[in-house]
This record gives structure tokens, sequence and C-alpha cells, in this order.
């Protein structure tokens, strides 16, 4: 679907942003290292990489947050040197980050004078409010300049950001994983407003990994790895194969899932569970699953449709309003966070260091966190034996391959693929019954997260009953056994069959339509 | 343009810790010099007369000990909360509550006997103390009331009741209309070492310095202590009781502080009398900062701040200051050390347009 050079793109004209042998070091180690880049009028050009590859980094010399240590930037020709972000807005360049910068307890139009340098004395409402309807129609952009910010969705907020970077005259948009928090019928929405934008010759770069959806919107591509520009190559000429070795640097191995179709028993069954969440809103409503021993489970839905309370509330962190919560035949709605540990269940959040892991604390005390109570670590219930814990630290890190300095070294040091192992090794090691994983592979690296989905078929195969919360439908239909559909706090469908439906069903659900698809 | 920014550090040694350390106690003693100076006092003969006077006799070494006592006490009863970031600023109220019921029961319950009177000081002011903390600490739990304001207020009320007894039932008729109780019986007076003030206590405060470190490192609850402190999110995770272990903490933290207000009156008053806690709550604060919430360290550090009080008192008489310039003096000190404390998790960089600096954002790199 990429399109040849467009009329705006003169062949003598400077390209809209060209940044020439970019360097940026931190602590010594290159984010940057001699990176080209440059964007044409009128082109969606896609910056692929892995995590840690450096895509942010760049977009944030670009946009005037960091200053290059070498290299040059020029914007239609003209050299630039971006003292602050301010500067990088003057020239026309915006970015929307993956957390949007909007202030929820204001209302839209009063969001888009935020970061204009200067919010003016008298604020001309009807102007402001005027401008942003011409230009939501301009680019298919719908939003009500009147609404709160928090009154909005995530795609609405997600609109809101884009218009404000269009509010400003923004020439060069750039856009940090923008379909993550959407579904596959948003994204398509979402991919029209971006052809409205460099057809009117505007130039938009993407920031994203993943590699299908890029293929499909994108004129070119830069890869980006381990800061350094791989190359940039024309969308219609590379498959997904190519663009996947040239991120990574070998072939992928494809994910081995055993087809066998053995389930145990049923282990856990939920039965018209509801909750709130902490403002008091339902978020949970009437949900019922059953999960069986050796059987994946996969939930799909955009980002905070009630997922993160069904993992609180299957692990005591959250009460129940009403339901009831079956685990091997007893009933736990009522059991503690430590009744749920101490019964099986695992649960690997999504928020390792702010939640999954102490940060400044050391890898053995991480590891004895979820036994120190228990012998051996603990004796006679009062005290710790940190040589029993040593061991046992040392033992996993070696089975897992978690690469630190010492045992005696904090968390926060480690890399977020060590990281995910660290928790991934403490939260597997007691052969748990049931696994609530929650976008285990957020994040992380190509070969970390081929190693945590391995992991995850190994417990399958043990017969753990595995919840699997992802928004990534590709990681979902790829390993899960069944998958169930969410949306605002309800299940609006399952997938039985997960490797013969197609994403467009899923999509749908997602948005909220009940369905029961059934193949 | 240029600008200065404060920058975290990516890490600190040991060594460059102590650096900075002893780069602000300089800093202090210039910043407290150039006050005497104005003062129009030698700056080099007020410090050796601080020295000469807290440490030059057996008897100012003795007086310095008498202060360590209760400042490690208080020390260490902030350092139980805050290990868990429970700012609990209320150890002024929580020890002036262990001396009234010390007080208390030597009133009430006094029996001719040394093992039964400190057995029952002791645990009166303990619990009184720690009841008086755990009460906050409740209001925190279950709804969230601030700490910090709870304990301060706290504080006001324990001071009145103090007032309150000691203008009314608890006078001591003869007085002379001072407020003041009558002074306590020998058996209910601490064990003094030979003819010096220092008391008892001070055998208290070591064994609770070592029982505090014992507990912090090698205990189930100490562990759960630091975790609750580093994120209350992740210890719910692990299954920790956020509800208990403020409860608890808060409870050993006032049982602590009231541990040393028993220790002041029975052990250096021999009578509770208005005004005998002078801030030790307050100083307490400081003392577990500046010992870096370690157990070990407070003691030491109490008796640094020791010096700093008797070699004050010194300077009032030697070199004739008043006492408020005394006490400046000893501010500037502290807020020199402290503010140094600054520079060991953050850096100064000069940002403009040529040397700009960048600390990678989450995720950024």
């Amino acid at each position: 679907m990429s399109s040849e050079p467009k009329s705006v793109n003169d062949a003598n004209m400077p390209p809209l942003v060209s940044m020439r042998g970019i360097d940026k070091i931190f602590f010594g180690s290159y984010a940057n290292k001699g990176v080209d880049f440059n964007l044409k009028r009128g082109e969606v050009h896609a910056l692929l990489g892995e995590n840690g590859a450096g895509k942010t980094t760049l977009m944030n010399v670009l946009s005037g947050i960091y200053a290059p240590d070498a290299g040059t930037i020029s914007i239609d020709g003209r050299d630039v040197s971006f003292r602050s972000p301010r500067d990088a807005i003057a020239s026309g360049i915006g970015m929307v980050h993956q957390h949007f910068m909007l202030i929820p307890a204001l209302s839209v139009w009063e969001n888009m004078l935020l970061g204009m340098g200067g919010i003016p004395f008298v604020m001309k409402k009807h102007e402001i409010v005027a401008r942003i309807k011409e230009l939501s129609k301009r680019y298919a952009l719908s939003v009500d300049p009147e609404a709160y910010v928090w009154t909005l969705s995530i795609g609405e907020q997600q609109r809101v950001e884009i218009l404000k970077m269009l509010y400003r005259g923004t020439k060069v948009l750039i856009l940090d994983e923008p379909t993550s928090v959407l579904t596959p019928q948003e994204t398509r929405d979402f991919f029209v407003t971006l052809r409205v934008m460099t057809e009117a010759g505007h130039g938009v770069i993407l920031i994203s990994h993943k590699i299908d959806e890029i293929l499909s919107i994108s004129d070119r591509l830069s890869i980006l790895r381990k800061g350094e520009h791989i190359g940039t190559v024309n969308a219609s000429g590379v498959t997904r194969e190519t663009v996947a070795e040239m991120m990574v640097g070998r072939v992928l191995r494809p994910i081995k899932r055993p087809d066998s179709e053995r389930h145990g028993p049923t282990i856990l069954s939920c039965a018209r569970l509801s909750a709130r969440n902490d403002r008091g809103a339902l978020s949970l409503s009437g949900v019922s699953f059953d999960l069986a021993a050796s059987e994946i489970l996969g939930v799909a839905g955009v980002v905070g449709n009630g997922q993160g309370e069904l993992c609180e509330v299957l692990t005591g962190l959250r009460s129940l309003d009403s339901g009831e919560i079956t685990l091997k035949g007893d009933n736990v709605s009522l059991c503690t966070p430590r009744e749920f540990i101490r019964r099986g269940v695992s649960y690997i959040p999504v928020d390792r260091k702010g939640m999954g892991l102490v940060p400044n604390m050391n890898l053995k005390e991480n590891a004895a966190l979820k036994r120190y109570w228990k012998k051996p670590a603990s004796v006679k219930k009062i005290f710790l034996d940190w040589e029993y814990i040593a061991g046992l630290t040392g033992e996993l890190v070696a089975r897992y391959a978690i690469q630190a300095d010492s045992l005696a070294s904090p968390v926060r040091v480690l890399s977020g693929g060590n990281i995910q192992k660290l928790m991934l090794a403490r939260e597997l090691s007691e052969a748990p019954s049931v696994i609530l994983a929650m976008h285990p592979v957020w994040g992380l690296d190509v070969g970390a997260a081929e190693f945590v989905h391995e992991r995850i078929l190994e417990e399958r195969e043990r017969g753990a009953g595995i919840m699997l919360i992802s928004e990534d439908l590709d990681e979902l239909m790829e390993l899960s056994d069944r998958i169930i559909v969410m949306s605002r706090g309800k299940i609006m469908g399952t997938v039985r069959r997960p490797r013969d439906a197609t994403k467009e069903e899923i999509g749908l659900m997602m948005a909220g339509e009940s369905m029961e698809a059934t193949r | 343009m240029t600008k200065w920014r404060l920058e975290p550090r990516a890490s600190s040694s040991i060594f460059f810790s102590a650096a900075i350390t002893s780069a602000s106690l300089c800093a202090a003693l210039v910043a407290g010099g150039v006050l005497m100076t104005l003062m129009k006092v030698n700056p080099l003969v007020s410090y050796s007369e601080i020295l000469r006077g807290a440490l030059g006799s057996g008897y100012g070494f003795s007086e310095t000990l008498v202060k360590a006592i209760p400042i490690t006490l208080t020390g260490l009863a902030c350092l139980f909360s805050f290990k868990m970031m429970i700012w609990n600023i209320g150890a002024e109220g929580q020890l002036v509550m262990g001396a009234l019921a010390s007080a208390a029961v030597v009133r009430y319950f006094y029996f001719d006997s040394h093992v039964a009177m400190f057995i029952l000081m002791f645990a009166a002011s303990a619990i009184s103390g720690g009841v008086w903390g755990a009460i906050p600490g409740f209001l925190k739990g279950r709804w969230a009331v601030n700490e910090i304001i709870a304990t301060l207020m706290l504080n006001y009320i324990a001071l009145y009741t103090m007032d309150f007894m000691l203008y009314g039932a608890w006078k001591d008729p003869m007085s002379m209309g001072f407020p003041m109780t009558a002074p306590f019986p020998d058996s209910a007076r601490l064990w003094r070492f030979g003819n010096t003030r220092v008391h008892a206590g001070i055998v208290i405060a070591v064994i609770v310095s070592f029982l505090a470190w014992i507990v912090m490192r090698w205990t189930q609850w100490g562990f759960e202590i630091r975790v609750i402190g580093e994120s209350q999110r992740a210890a719910r995770y692990f299954g920790m009781s956020i509800m208990r272990n403020i409860l608890l903490v808060m409870f050993v933290s006032g049982a602590i502080a009231g541990i040393c207000g028993f220790g002041e009156v029975a052990g250096l008053q021999g009578r509770l009398s208005r005004g005998f806690a002078v801030g030790y709550g307050f100083t307490g604060v400081i003392v577990a900062w500046l010992a870096r919430l370690n157990p070990l360290a407070v003691p030491l550090v109490a008796f640094l701040m020791g010096i700093l009080l008797v070699g004050g008192d010194t300077l009032q008489v030697v070199m004739a200051l008043p006492l408020s310039s005394v006490q400046m003096i000893q501010g500037m000190i502290l807020f020199s050390i402290l503010g140094g404390e600054l520079f060991s998790k953050y850096r100064l960089r000069r940002v403009g347009a040529a040397g700009r600096s960048d600390v990678p954002t989450e995720g950024a790199v």
C-alpha cells in the first residue's frame, strides 16, 4: 500500500528533516552512534528497532529534549540547533509521546494552549474553538473542543494530542508507538488521518516495533539496532522477515507451540465478578470464565478495559463487589493477597519496577520477596536465613541466565530483560498452579521475549493454568488455547480457535461489540 | 545563557559520601564561624571552647553522654518510622506521655523495690508512648490521615496534658509554685554511674540501637518495614499487611520515645518537671537523617549532637554569648550538614547551549 513520492516532493527540494551523524552518549555508552535520518515532505517514515535500539533517543534529539553530542540537524535545508523543546516546536516539530501530555482537568481547547510559549491574558475561546473545529474536520479527527480531557477515551485523547500539534503549526509529527492504545478499527481510522496529513505536505515519523502495521502504512522505513542506523528501505520493496532480521540482527525463531489440545481439570473458576477501580467506578462487571490446567487463556483488550482490575481481584489485591472466585474447589473470594500466594497463584504484573520488584533492593532481597515468611528462608517465623536466600538466588540467576555483577547489587541497575527474568524466576520457581501474566514481554528485546514465551509454554506443559493478558493480538493468537476479549470491564466474547480467528473479529469485540465467535 | 541544574547522581561510592560529609562539615564550621565573627567573638577560640567544654574534662564528657542518651533514643524512635517512610515527628509528645506514665506509676502504684519500680515504670512508659504513636498510625492506616500533621498536633496535647497535671493535681506543695512533681523516692530512680549524672538509660540506649539493627537487618519484620518503605504497592503485592505494619511501627516508635521519657525523669531529673524534654523529640528527626537511617550510627551522631549542646552551654558562659545566638550557631551548623546531604544524591551541572547534559528518561535509551 506504499505510494510513490508525491507531487509535493520536488527532487530539488531539500528534505523536510535531515539528521546527520547524530551521537548521543549516556553514562559513557552510545544511545545513538553516527545516526543519519532524513524525512521527505508528504511521507510516513517509520523508525523501527528493538527496545533500547535508540529510536526514542533519536526523536528526543529531534524534538529538542536532548542535545546531541555530535552531528547536525537541518529543517527545510537550514541548519538548526535546539536549546529546548520550545525551539523545536517553533521550527514545526511536534512529538506525541506514548504517555499523553494532557491536563485531564482542563477542556480540549484549553489544552491546545499549553506549551505554546505563554498563555494569552485574554483567551479568545471562540477563535480557538473555531480553529479546532476546522482542523478536526480537515484531518478527520473528530473531537468535541468543549469536552474535558478526563471524559475522553484513550483514542480520543490521542486525537487531541495530534490536534494540539496541528494547532501549533507542526510540519513534522513524531508519534511514539501510537497504535498500542488503539483497537484494530481505530488504528484504521488513525491511518486515514495520517494519509490526509501527508497529502497536505506534512511529514510523519512513526516509532514502532509492530512490523506488519508499519509495512501497511509507511512509505519508507529506517531501522536502528543498538544505537546505530542499519538501513533505510522502501516499504514496498521489503518483506516482514527481512525487516525483522534487520531489527534483530539474526533470523527469528518462530514460536514452537505444542499443538496438544490436552487440558486438565478446571483449576480456576470465576463467576460474575464485579469490582470497582480506585476512583470508585465499576471496572469489572459480571465477568465469568474458567481456566483449566495446561491451558493458556489469552485476554485481549485495549489497555485499561478492566484487565488490571481482573488480575488484582484474582490475587486478592482488590476486593470484589460481587461474584465468586473458586480456586481448586475452594471459594477464595475473600482471601488476602498472602493467601492467594500460598495457594499457588503467581502474578507477573506489568509494572515491574513499581510493583513486581523493589528496584533499590538487591537481587537476594528481591528473590526472597515471595517466600521470606516460609521455611527455609524464615527461621522460627522471626529471622531470615540470608545464607539460604543467597544460595537460592544464585541458583535462579544461573538457571535463568540473569546477568548481574553481584547478588548484592540493586535490581535497578539491571537491564529490562534481566529484570523481567528475575521476576519470572521468582514467580515460577515454586511450581505455581495459576499464572497471571500481564504484558510479560512488553518492552523486552526479541531475545528476551522469546525466552519469556518459551518459559510460559513450559509452564503450560507442566500443568499450570495460565492467563496471558496482552494488547498484542499476534502474541495472543500465537500462544493461546482460547482468547477472551474484554471491553469496558465486560467479556465481549470468546475465541475458541485463536489460530483460525481474524483480527477483525477480535477487534470488533475489543471495540465493545458483543459476539460469540465460536470457530 | 547558562543555568545551573540539579541532576540525580547515577551512583555514589562510600569514598564519595565520606568526602561529601567532611566537606559539608567544613562548610558548617565556616558558616558558624562567619556568624561568630559577626557577633565579634573569635571563631577558633569558640570552637576550641566547645570541644574543651564537651570533651575536655571528665565532667564535660559525662554531660555530653547525658545529652546523648535521650537523643539516641528519640533518633531511634524516628528511625523506625522513617524506614517505612512514615513521618513520625511526634517523638516529643510520645516522650512526654512516657514521662507522664512513669510519674503516674510513682504516684499511684509505688512499691519500695527497685526491680518492681523499674519494670512497672519501663512498661508503663513504653505502652503509653506506644499508644500515643499508634493513634496517628491507626488514623493513617484506616483513613489515610496525614501522619505529619497528626503526630505534630498530638505533641501539643501531650505537652499541655503535662502542664495540666503539673499546675494542678500533681504539683509538689513544697516546690514554691514551680510546675514540678515531688521528687521520686530512691527506689523509683535509675542507677547512676559514680557521682556523674550519667544514668542507666545509656545501657538502654545502646541495647535499643543494637536491637534496632538486628530487627532491620535480620528479621522478617524489618524486611517488611524496608519493603513497605520502598513501595507500598509492591508490599501489598507481596502479601504484606500495610495496616498491621503501620500500627506496629508507630507503636514501637512511640514506645522507644516513651522509654526515653522514662529515662529522663527517673534517671536524670528525679521528678517530672515542666520543660524536661527541651526538644529532644525534634532533635531525633535530625539525628535519624544524619545517621542515614542506620541504627548503629544513631548513637554516634547523638554523641556529636551532645558535644554541640554541651559546648553551646560552655560558649554561653565563657564567651558570654546569649542563649539565642548559641542556638543560631547550632542551627547554622546543622543546616550546613543537612544541606550537604543534597550533594550525595544530586550533582550540579551547568546547563547552557554549549554544555548541555541530559539524563535519559525512563525507557529512553
